[in-house]
């Protein structure tokens, strides 16, 4: 779509609801409504990579995970598998290794539940035209009194998963450099494996659900702001879905393999990013095919595609059911995200079913380490996608290089063309009304984005801000200067 | 408890994580309690974007931008009472360690020399609200009635505030739930 500005009416979509973090949308239109173009904005800046520069390395799994408090602990985890690296425990023990799969698992289970019911479903459930006061959680709860629960109730579990292994529900401690500072007692153990036969069997009704809704209405499921892109997750040894540790693997739009079984330390030679004006989230791209074709999907649509296979028997069926729905033929279609995400809820209950059946999670050999390095990058499948922290550490144990590709941010350029193919499909011509944006805010919100992880920055907008305070007195003041200084 | 007329609450994130936020979803099955009894104005939650007149306003995070500075006082205005969640709101939090370090300072890092760009820029776009020097706590811009402190506050903490407020009570903690960690 073109960047003219000249005589355009401007549209704006401010805040984005319904999704984590703080973004808007905006469209211009020419005289006769033709969307001209569409545009999702990132527009909160926190320098997270600049500011944990000269902390010691300790103090930053429980830092990190303050960038976002839905995901905190892929956060906490990514950040312990770098610096696992930096203290020489290059394999932690059995038990300090199910611990933090317990505390992932546990989140991406809260995390996938409350993307699907406290935020999402009222779109699906309630309809893209409902009445906007009562499209929420609230409006659920009135209609579907029984799915509002069990949505409260299935997060409810994944954060008292993360509560016992982690200390808190959020921005917990229980993750350290080189292994755990807890483990598991056998009544918090038998406390969880209570819950589990329930737990089940909500995941499983919640995948024949988002199916339901796929084969009421195919033809909108399956074109909705649809686009195709390559796909990027981490894989385990034998090609299995694993959301903790693995090798990156990339598939083009058509399924066929770009790389494979490549080694996340190495993130720099297969993935590089892109500034644009006009957001503070980057666009990443494989360097292997270039800024223009290079772009790719991340999250459960991409991982559940990606793999060979799910190492566990429920969600291994609902994942041959998924690609039989469309005869084998890679999926792309953004309302599709819902239904990989549901499996992957599934896979999360099996899998902590798993852990918590493993006497390992008892044990008490909770620490590693090993020969000092400088250097770690660590990467794990967060609840939206591959989240990748790298961490270079001085001779003092003060941190001196930071960089964070954070899971929203591989998404961008995909969440921009689902969003341009939707004005381009509903608004284009219209007469814009508040369900035609919804429709924009629909497909943003497929993609569960985590737009707390962005940022802010000086522009070239002649700009003057004066802040004061409570009584009016003159707190601070900054301009932009046309030529994009500051005074 | 029934009232005559549903209270009416709205919720915002400034410069917060969520975190805030979720802690307040941690209430578990009082969440559709609450829902029960008041109405959600503005919120992440609904797709309501301007507040309008409302009983409690709960706002989580600093303030970091001209945008949250508007947004801020628009809920000051709207909102009868105005309840600062968590050590962002009360203290600018985390995010307020960026006050150390000059603005362009970090703007070139994380844009221009941070490994792995293929051509760095800063962004400029009109779009984008302007950054301010440093982060502030929401009682330098505007009047706060009452602070709910915590990184989140605890799920107890902040159900029993929210009930003394529905209540008409002034909110009293539970000191072994405040944890500052
Ligand atoms: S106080 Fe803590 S939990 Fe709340 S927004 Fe700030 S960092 Fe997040």
């Amino acid at each position: 779509m073109t960047d003219t500005t000249e005589n355009l009416r401007r549209v704006a979509i401010d805040p984005i609801s319904r999704v984590e973090g703080h973004g808007k949308v905006t469209l211009l239109l020419d005289e006769h409504n033709h969307v001209r173009q569409a545009r999702l904005h990132i527009v909160e800046f926190r320098g997270f990579e600049r500011f944990i520069q000269g902390r010691p390395y300790w103090e930053v799994p429980v830092m990190v995970q303050r960038l976002c408090g839905i995901c905190p602990v892929s956060h906490q985890l990514a950040a312990c598998k770098a610096l696992d690296r930096v203290v020489g425990a290059t394999s932690i023990t059995p038990t300090a290794e199910k611990i933090r799969r317990l505390m992932h698992y546990g989140q991406i289970l809260q995390s996938h539940a409350l993307h699907f019911f406290h935020l999402a479903s009222p779109d699906l459930l309630l309809g893209f035209d409902s009445e906007p006061t009562r499209r929420n959680i609230a409006g659920l709860a009135a209609a579907h009194p029984d799915l509002a629960r069990q949505g409260v109730l299935l997060r409810r579990f994944g954060q008292e998963v993360i509560r016992i292994t982690s200390g808190k529900r959020i921005h917990g401690t229980g993750a350290i450099p080189g292994g755990v500072n807890k483990a598991v007692t056998l009544a918090e153990r038998d406390e969880l494996l209570r819950e589990i036969p329930q737990i089940l069997a909500w995941s499983q009704s919640a995948i024949t659900l988002i199916r339901r809704l796929h084969e009421t209405d195919p033809a909108l499921y399956e074109n909705f702001g649809l686009f195709r892109s390559g796909l990027l997750s981490l894989v385990d040894a034998r090609g299995e879905l694993d959301l903790y540790d693995g090798a990156l693997r990339a598939r083009d739009a058509d399924g066929g393999l770009i790389f494979d079984g490549a080694d996340g330390q190495h993130y720099g030679d297969l993935i590089r990013e892109e500034v644009r004006p006009w957001s503070y989230m980057k666009f990443p791209f494989l360097k292997a095919l270039g800024n223009q074709a290079g772009w790719y999907k991340v999250g459960p649509l991409a991982r559940i595609q990606n793999c060979d296979a799910i190492p566990t028997p429920l969600a291994e069926q609902a994942r041959r059911d998924f690609m039989a729905y469309s005869g084998g033929q890679p999926r792309h279609a953004p309302l599709a995200y819902h239904w990989a995400r549901m499996i992957e809820l599934l896979h999360a209950a099996e899998t902590l079913h798993r852990l918590l059946l493993d006497d390992d999670i008892l044990g008490n050999e909770l620490m590693a380490s090993g020969e000092r390095r400088r250097e770690g990058v660590g990467l794990l499948e967060a609840p939206r996608g591959t989240l990748i922290h790298h961490y270079q550490v001085d001779d003092n144990d003060l941190i001196s290089m930071c960089n964070l590709i954070v899971s929203t941010t591989h998404n961008n350029q995909a969440m921009n063309k689902a969003i341009c193919r939707v004005a381009q499909d509903y608004l284009d011509g219209q007469e814009i009304s508040e369900g035609l944006l919804n429709r924009i805010e629909i497909v943003i919100r497929a993609f569960d984005p985590c737009l707390s992880c962005a940022t802010h920055a000086i522009g070239k907008m002649p700009l003057q801000v004066e802040l004061l305070d409570a009584q009016g007195a003159r707190l601070s003041s900054l301009s932009r200067l046309g030529d994009g200084s500051y005074t | 408890m029934t009232t005559p007329r549903k209270l009416r609450i709205a919720t915002v994130s400034l410069a917060g994580c969520f975190g805030c936020h979720m802690s307040l979803l941690d209430i578990d099955e009082h969440l559709l309690e609450l829902l029960g009894q008041v109405e959600l104005d503005r919120s992440p939650f609904t797709d309501i974007k301007l507040p309008g007149p409302c009983d409690i306003g709960l706002v989580e995070g600093g303030v970091c931008n001209a945008e949250n500075v508007e947004v801020l006082r628009a809920f000051r205005q709207s909102c009868k009472l105005l309840v600062a969640v968590g050590a962002c709101a009360i203290n600018g939090g985390l995010p307020a360690q960026r006050n150390m370090i000059p603005l362009t300072e970090i703007l070139e890092e994380v844009y221009h020399t941070s490994p792995g760009l293929a051509h760095g820029l800063i962004p400029n776009d009109p779009e984008l609200p302007l950054p301010l020097d440093k982060v502030y706590p929401l009682h330098e811009i505007v009047r706060i009635d009452y602070s709910i402190p915590g990184c989140p506050p605890s799920a107890h903490n902040l159900w029993q505030a929210l009930s003394d407020l529905l209540a008409g009570r002034p909110p009293e903690l539970d000191q072994h739930w405040i944890r500052y960690d």
